[in-house]
């Protein structure tokens, strides 16, 4: 009989570990259309103390530990690749503070985006934070660690520009804190000191995030969805770039899908509009229509498809749909927005090679610096024909991002080795080292962010 | 291919030319509305095909029955003068594309009530009002099986209406129904007024929703509480196609027991939501569109209206929000009916 199990039990609790394969069932699996990897245990600590202890037996043992959040990121990065042990953080879920004045919450990165959403919006009506589109289970540290961006992109960047401080558990299992909190003073900022931030991005290679001071923003009480069609995709940046210069909307999505039938071929642009009053809101239309947008609708080239619209989240997870059997995975890119039509046109091509309806989206990030540009693939869990198709359709993508000049988000393992052939040599090397110090056993998610 | 029955001698003869004369978007005199109509008889370009803010109120307006509104929308389409712009234009005609299989049709016995596309406003057709009518187009991922697709006379897209319209009207046929209750003035519209027009066959009887319920309310009358509501009426613009059953709007209200309360922008004077103006191409269309909203709205509080009162689920669309921004209670006609009778408004 191993150790392992009664270490895991005495750090965390009995009921909070197992090694049953009844229960490791659902740690094998995530929602994409990566293969089962099963962890050979599963423990869910309470606190980072809980953490710490975990990864010291860990570290003793030479275990994988492979943390887990909402299992939303789709692209099997939470899967144990080597197996070892599942680290589920869900019961980390406490909202610890808010300061209303300052505009920051520091929560238990297990908290989830749907928790604090409702939290604030119950608690401090007028704040809020930076919600991705994924299902609300997603937390808020396995967010971060895939730098993921949310409906505050526009304005504020990705959700990692939005931290004030962090506390994080190294593998070698020190608690070690970031930014303001690390000298004792409250967690308003990240800056000034020293940057040693070295676990944004790594999908917990480096350490587990187990608390974060998150900005919040005001949360204007009129809120509204308007929504601009064209047929040109080579227009989408230009709008883009005219939009994100009047500055005044919060998040920016273009689009384009074959199902519904109505945006085949047709790229929407939606925007998002606040404000604290009626009178607010519709300067911000008038500015956004009759001068940023009025020479294409004059022109006939675009047009207002709808306005006032209750605001939706991006919806890419209604293309698993568009199948029998309800799957669907997506490429996600960091692209100049100028690449808007060619990764259009190139993800049609793709997607009708592999008959899947072709669903695309680009989220802008900041202002105009970037965007997130998604290939949604559907397929049917229950066909191994089709995740076939989906999986080809989304290797044939990485190298398209790659082609374009663009940089792969949340990489699946093989995407990652795209990334890093391609990588500065010294970077590479500077990567090697940092995850070494850090991490000497390689527990750490292995298979992930892996430098040879 | 069904072709536009228009007696053009009709206008000719015609002394008022009250189609362009009495629209409201237009400022046009008799001398130059015969000059423009014949252009457009002729097939020649117009200042009105340009400007007609294609609220279909010449179709009303016309006293000889003929069709004016039909006759420029099919121009606007032959000479390429679309009110709208070309993405709106080819998203609102790919709309209409049904993508979820096929319905299933069932034998419907006695009269049916047609939701058309508005499966998920299913709620608005409940309580003893609607206790004699089997529904028709319930389920949303069908509902464009059942799409009347009169909306592409906003469009200039008369050859979208006239490919589909004949499998729509085959769908509704297959359910074997007699009669067919349409939730929407546009589906009745359509049935009643474009189809004949262009010489479609329709091969059941349509009844307009505002009879029905009147005819209805009749039955139950006994059990009907005047609700004593001054009460303001946003006629959309397909019931300029049916103008013989807006009567029935005054009807109702009377033996209901609410106050028509009286107004400028009434009947033939009725102005459009601005749904569809919003998004025309013509310059200052979004401006026009909030100016006629508040003009409307205005004219409602000004008359002492505490109701709004729809037909149009676009109409709600547009103006919901904002007539109750305004202190007044939109409520759907179907609702209004049955609050008279002791329900619950949906
Ligand atoms: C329909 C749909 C829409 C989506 N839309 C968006 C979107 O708009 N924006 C966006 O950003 N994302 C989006 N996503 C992707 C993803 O769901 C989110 O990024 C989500 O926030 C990830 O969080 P999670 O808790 O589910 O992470 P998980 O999947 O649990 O983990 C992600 C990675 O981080 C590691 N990890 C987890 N927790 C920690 C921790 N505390 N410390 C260190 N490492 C950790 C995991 O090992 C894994 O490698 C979407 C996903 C779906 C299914």
């Amino acid at each position: 009989m191993d150790t392992i199990y009664p270490s895991l039990v005495h750090i965390v609790g009995e009921g909070y570990a197992s090694f049953r394969r009844e229960e490791l069932f659902t740690y094998s699996k995530d929602l994409g259309t990566s293969e089962p990897k099963w962890p050979d245990y599963v423990a869910a600590p309470k606190t980072a103390e809980q953490v710490a202890e975990i990864l010291k037996l860990a570290n003793r043992e030479k275990v994988p530990v492979v943390p887990l959040g909402g299992g939303m990121s789709l692209a099997g990065l939470a899967l144990p690749l080597k197996g070892g042990i599942a680290l589920d953080l869900k019961r980390m879920d406490r909202i610890i503070e808010v300061n209303e004045k300052g505009r920051y919450a520091v929560v238990e990165a297990g908290v989830s985006h749907g928790k604090l959403t409702a939290y604030l919006h119950n608690q401090h009506p007028h704040l809020m934070h930076s919600e991705p589109g994924a299902p609300p289970a997603a937390t808020i540290g396995g967010n971060l660690a895939i730098h993921g961006q949310g409906d505050l992109a526009h304005p504020y960047g990705f959700n990692t520009d939005m931290i004030n401080g962090m506390e994080i558990v190294l593998p070698t299992g020190e608690i070690c804190k970031f930014g303001s909190c690390a000298v004792g003073a409250g967690w308003f900022t990240l800056h000034p000191l020293p940057d040693v931030g070295l676990f944004l991005g790594w999908n917990g290679a480096t350490g587990i995030i187990t608390k974060v001071s998150l900005r919040l923003f005001p949360y204007k009480k009129f809120r509204e969805m308007e929504i601009f069609v064209v047929e040109d995709e080579n227009l989408i940046p230009e709008i883009l770039y005219e939009l994100t210069h009047l500055g005044l909307t919060e998040d920016l999505v273009a689009f384009s899908s074959a199902i519904p039938p109505f945006s085949d071929r047709l790229h929407h642009v939606s925007i998002n509009v606040t404000g604290d009053s009626e009178a607010e809101i519709e300067l911000k239309r008038r500015l956004i229509f009759e001068v940023k947008l009025a020479k294409y609708i004059e022109s006939g080239v675009g047009g207002i498809a709808a306005v006032s619209q209750a605001i939706q989240r991006p919806q890419v997870s209604k293309s698993a749909d568009w199948k029998k059997g309800g799957g669907f995975e997506y490429v996600g890119s960091i692209m100049p927005v100028s690449a808007y039509p060619e990764c259009y046109r190139r993800g049609a091509e793709i997607s009708t090679r592999h008959h899947i309806p072709y669903t695309i989206l680009g989220r802008v990030i900041g202002c105009g610096h970037a965007m997130m540009f998604s290939w949604s693939y559907a397929f049917n869990r229950a066909d191994e024909k089709t995740v076939r198709h989906a999986r080809e359709a989304l290797h044939e993508t990485d190298n398209i991002v790659m082609d374009l000049g663009g940089v792969i988000w949340k990489p699946a393992v093989f995407g990652q080795e795209l990334l890093l052939a391609k990588m500065d040599v010294n970077t590479l090397s500077l990567m090697k080292k940092i995850k070494l110090l850090l991490d000497p056993n390689n527990i750490m998610n292995p298979g992930n962010w892996e430098v040879d | 291919m069904f072709k536009l029955q228009f007696d053009e001698s009709k206008c000719f003869s015609c002394d008022t030319n009250d189609c362009l004369t009495q629209c409201q978007y237009m400022d046009i005199d008799p001398g130059t509305a015969e000059t423009e109509i014949r252009k457009i008889i002729n097939g020649e370009d117009s200042f009105v095909l340009h400007d007609c803010a294609t609220c279909y109120a010449c179709e009303e307006y016309c006293r000889r029955g003929n069709h004016p509104f039909y006759l420029i929308v099919q121009r606007q389409e032959e000479l390429n003068i679309l009110p709208l712009p070309d993405p709106l234009v080819k998203r609102g005609v790919q709309m209409g594309i049904p993508f979820r299989g096929e319905p299933e049709i069932s034998e419907i016995k006695g009269t049916a009530l047609n939701l058309g596309v508005f499966s998920n406003l299913s709620r608005f057709t409940q309580g003893r009002l609607f206790e004699n009518l089997t529904l028709m187009s319930t389920d949303s991922r069908k509902m464009f099986h059942y799409f009347c697709q009169l909306m592409y006379l906003h469009f200039g897209r008369i050859s979208v209406i006239n490919d589909r319209l004949g499998k729509i009207i085959r769908t509704i046929a297959a359910h074997k129904v007699d009669e067919v209750v349409h939730f929407h003035d546009e589906c009745y519209g359509t049935y009643t007024s474009y189809a004949p027009a262009f010489g479609i066959d329709v091969p059941f009887k349509s009844i307009h929703l505002f009879e029905y319920l009147y005819n209805r309310l009749l039955e139950l009358k006994s059990d009907i509480r005047p609700l004593n509501l001054k009460v303001a009426y946003q006629r959309p613009c397909s019931s300029r196609l049916s103008p013989d059953k807006y009567p029935y709007v005054d009807k109702i209200f009377d033996l209901i027991g609410v106050e028509h309360v009286p107004r400028e922008y009434v009947g033939k004077k009725a102005l459009c939501c601005g749904g569809t103006i919003l998004g025309q191409k013509r310059k200052g269309s979004r401006r026009l569109a909030l100016e006629l909203q508040e003009k409307n709205i205005d004219d409602m509080k000004k008359a002492g209206a505490e109701v709004c009162v729809f037909n149009c689920p676009a109409c709600v669309d547009t103006l919901g929000q904002k007539v109750a921004q305004n202190g007044l209670m939109p409520l759907f006609m179907s609702d209004l009916c049955r609050l008279a009778i002791g329900e619950k408004a949906s």
